[in-house]
This record gives C-alpha cells, sequence and structure tokens, in this order.
C-alpha cells in the first residue's frame, strides 16, 4: 500500500499556464533586483544628497519589507495557499518578532543610558 | 497556483482523510521547519540589534570596514555585498523556474535551472569566503588597542596621532599620544577577540550571522545538488511529479531572504 499521499496535492499546470507564471517569476526579478538597485544607491549617496538618515533607515527598512513579501508570497508560493495555512505560518512569526524587537528597542536604549551613568 | 481546487467543506475539513491546508504533509514540515529557522535568524538580528543600540557611538560603521572589491583598488563601500545580493536573488530565479519547470513536467529545463541555481549558490558562498578573508586580514594601517581595550584609529601613516571612537572624531597627538601609545598594541585584522574596526563583539556578531547564514546556503547547495542528481536519473519522472524540486526551492528562497534582512541590518542600516 502507499502511504505516501503527496501524489493527491501535487500541482501541475499546462505549457500555457507555464508561460503567463514565468512572465510573473521574471516580473518579480525585476522588482526586486529595482529594490536593491535603489537601496545600494541610496546608501551610496544619502549623505551627499543630504538625507535625514532617519528617513533613509527607515527607506531601507520598509523597503526590505516589500522584498520580502515578494519572495514569501510569490517565489516561496504563500499567497496561493489555503488562508488557513498562510495564518498558520505567518502569524505565529510575526507576533513573535514584533514581541522581540520591542523589548530589543526598549531595553537596549536603557541599558545604553546605564552605560552613560556608570 | 494552478491544479486542483476542491471545494471547501469546513465542516468535514479537519475529519480526517485529507489534508486540510491542501498541501502534502512534507511541504507542510518544509514550512514549518523554515519557521523555526526563521525564529533562530530573527534572535541572532535581535540580539545584533540589541547590542548595536546598547553601544551605538562605538559601533563600527559596516560601510567602512567592507570597502572591498576584487581587482578594483580604493574604498569601494557596499558595492560587493550588492553583488552578492544580486548573485542570490538571481538564483533564486533559477530556482524557481526550476519549480515551475517540474509542473510542467520539463525534464531538461528543470536541470538546466537547478544547474544554475547551484552554480549561483557556489559563487556565493565563495563570495563570502572573500569577504571573510578581508576582514581576517584586515588593512595594512590596522588599529590601536588602548590599555583599556579600546580600539582608536590612526589618523595616518606616521601612526603619532588618533581618532577616538565615537561621533565626534576627537583627534589626540603630540605628547598625550604618546603617554597613551605607550602600552597598546597594534592590531591588525579581525577574529572573535579582537577587532580593528573597534567593537570586537561587532565580529563576533558578523562571524556568527554571516557564518550561519554561509552554512545555510552550503547545505542548501548540498541538497540541490542530491536532488539535481535525481532529476537527471529520473527519479521524479517515474514518480510522476517533481514536488522534491517544490521543497528545496522553499528552503533556497528562504536562504535568499534571510539575506535580504542580513543585507539591510547588517550592510545598510
Amino acid at each position: 500500500m502507499d502511504f505516501d499521499r503527496t501524489r493527491e496535492y501535487v500541482q501541475h499546470h499546462s505549457e500555457a499556464e507555464g508561460k503567463a507564471q514565468r512572465k510573473i517569476i521574471w516580473v518579480i526579478f525585476w522588482v526586486l533586483l529595482g529594490i536593491t538597485g535603489v537601496e545600494v544607491g541610496l546608501g551610496l549617496s544619502w549623505q551627499s544628497i543630504g538625507l535625514a538618515w532617519a528617513f533613509v533607515k527607515w527607506t531601507f527598512i520598509i523597503l526590505t519589507l516589500i522584498k520580502a513579501y515578494y519572495i514569501v508570497a510569490y517565489y516561496m508560493h504563500l499567497k496561493h495557499e489555503y488562508k488557513n495555512f498562510i495564518f498558520a505560518v505567518a502569524l505565529p512569526y510575526l507576533v513573535l518578532v514584533a514581541y522581540l524587537i520591542v523589548m530589543m528597542l526598549t531595553e537596549a536604549i536603557y541599558v545604553h543610558d546605564i552605560h552613560g551613568l556608570i | 497556483m494552478a491544479g486542483h481546487t476542491p471545494t471547501v467543506d469546513s465542516n468535514t475539513l479537519w475529519g480526517g482523510g485529507i489534508s486540510p491546508f491542501n498541501i502534502s504533509y512534507g511541504k507542510i514540515m518544509m514550512w514549518f521547519f523554515l519557521v523555526s529557522d526563521a525564529f533562530t535568524f530573527s534572535g541572532l538580528l535581535v540580539s545584533y540589534g540589541f547590542m548595536r543600540h546598547s553601544f551605538v557611538e562605538s559601533w563600527p560603521v559596516a560601510e567602512r570596514v567592507f570597502t572591498h572589491f576584487p581587482f578594483m583598488h580604493g574604498d569601494h563601500p557596499l558595492l560587493y555585498v550588492a553583488l552578492m545580493t544580486f548573485i542570490l536573488i538571481m538564483s533564486s530565479v533559477t530556482m524557481v523556474l526550476a519549480v515551475e519547470a517540474g509542473h510542467r513536467m520539463d525534464k531538461n529545463s528543470v536541470i538546466k535551472w537547478m544547474a544554475w541555481t547551484i552554480v549561483g549558490g557556489l559563487v556565493f558562498v565563495g563570495s563570502q569566503a572573500w569577504e571573510w578573508y578581508h576582514f581576517i586580514h584586515g588593512t595594512e594601517l590596522g588599529a590601536l588597542q588602548l590599555v583599556d581595550g579600546t580600539i582608536v584609529q590612526w589618523v595616518n601613516e606616521a601612526k603619532d596621532s588618533f581618532y577616538l571612537p565615537g561621533k565626534e572624531q576627537i583627534m589626540i597627538s603630540g605628547a598625550e599620544a604618546v603617554s597613551m601609545m605607550k602600552n597598546g598594541v597594534e592590531v591588525y585584522g579581525a577574529n572573535l577577540t579582537v577587532n580593528e574596526y573597534g567593537l570586537p563583539l561587532f565580529g563576533d556578531f558578523f562571524f556568527f550571522i554571516t557564518g550561519f547564514h554561509g552554512t545555510h546556503v552550503f547545505s542548501g547547495v548540498v541538497l540541490n545538488f542530491i536532488i539535481f542528481v535525481n532529476v537527471i536519473k529520473g527519479t521524479y519522472e517515474k514518480r510522476g511529479y517533481y514536488e522534491m524540486v517544490e521543497k528545496v526551492g522553499l528552503y533556497w528562497h528562504f536562504v535568499d531572504l534571510v539575506w535580504v534582512f542580513v543585507f539591510t541590518f547588517f550592510y545598510l542600516v
């Protein structure tokens, strides 16, 4: 008896569908490359064009999150899974990491201020 | 994306007999493994952020540390790491193209795209080795470690005056510099205990985070290679589906995803 039931959930598609998918893959490649290019360009030039560091920093972080979204949603295909599954994967992660980041920032700033007092 | 989309009946969905997520066991487990792995990397990056914010004045600026580029002289901040990022994104594209070809049962295309993915992975690991070499090796000028462990940077080749760490660039020269230099030692490059660019912690985090990521890339290349050999042998052609390519693909995209964050939080911000 065949215990591996992978076959029941395997995805196949036709040549026409494949062509459409390849187009999406390449569009996203250009998006990822473009964002990386903007990041590098900004990293090299923000001082000479006189931007505020806080603005540049948050731009980097937001662009990174956009890149991460495209990789996970399209390349890892998560966007097209069942909604239950998306939540099962993304929610535990996002909740814990948001908590970690808040703790990290508040505690690190506190520790930093303590250094100044010693 | 495509494939069969059975109607979801919430009453019987969790009753057994079918996968409630409409994904095979192996793929679900790969996803949950990746979530746990993502926690590990998040822990590393968050602890990096913690230390960096705690020592914000004396933390080295990554742009001034990683300035080398092969076959080019002078300072080229960000260029090399941008190239590494490009290589990894490119290999992510070839991987997803291999997965797509697998859905069409196009064996030759799977072989072609997997081969390019493996090449991209090897080039990336090689680039990382090069980057490590230069970080460990350090600059020709080196730096001075004072008695209390503080790393100070020479003003020029004369090595008679130096800058104290910090945003204000306070310069020490003359008799004061001589007395402070007396028991100091010159240091070159970085390892786990000394770092000529500043705090040793910076080096520790660099070695651990990029090392842990590099280990992932390397094991990803090994896994890709095993699956690549199976593809050539026709294992999946016989089986009727290429889901193993999809599973190693998930792992490979995850490695790329982690690098996106390492790139931002180690090199850019």
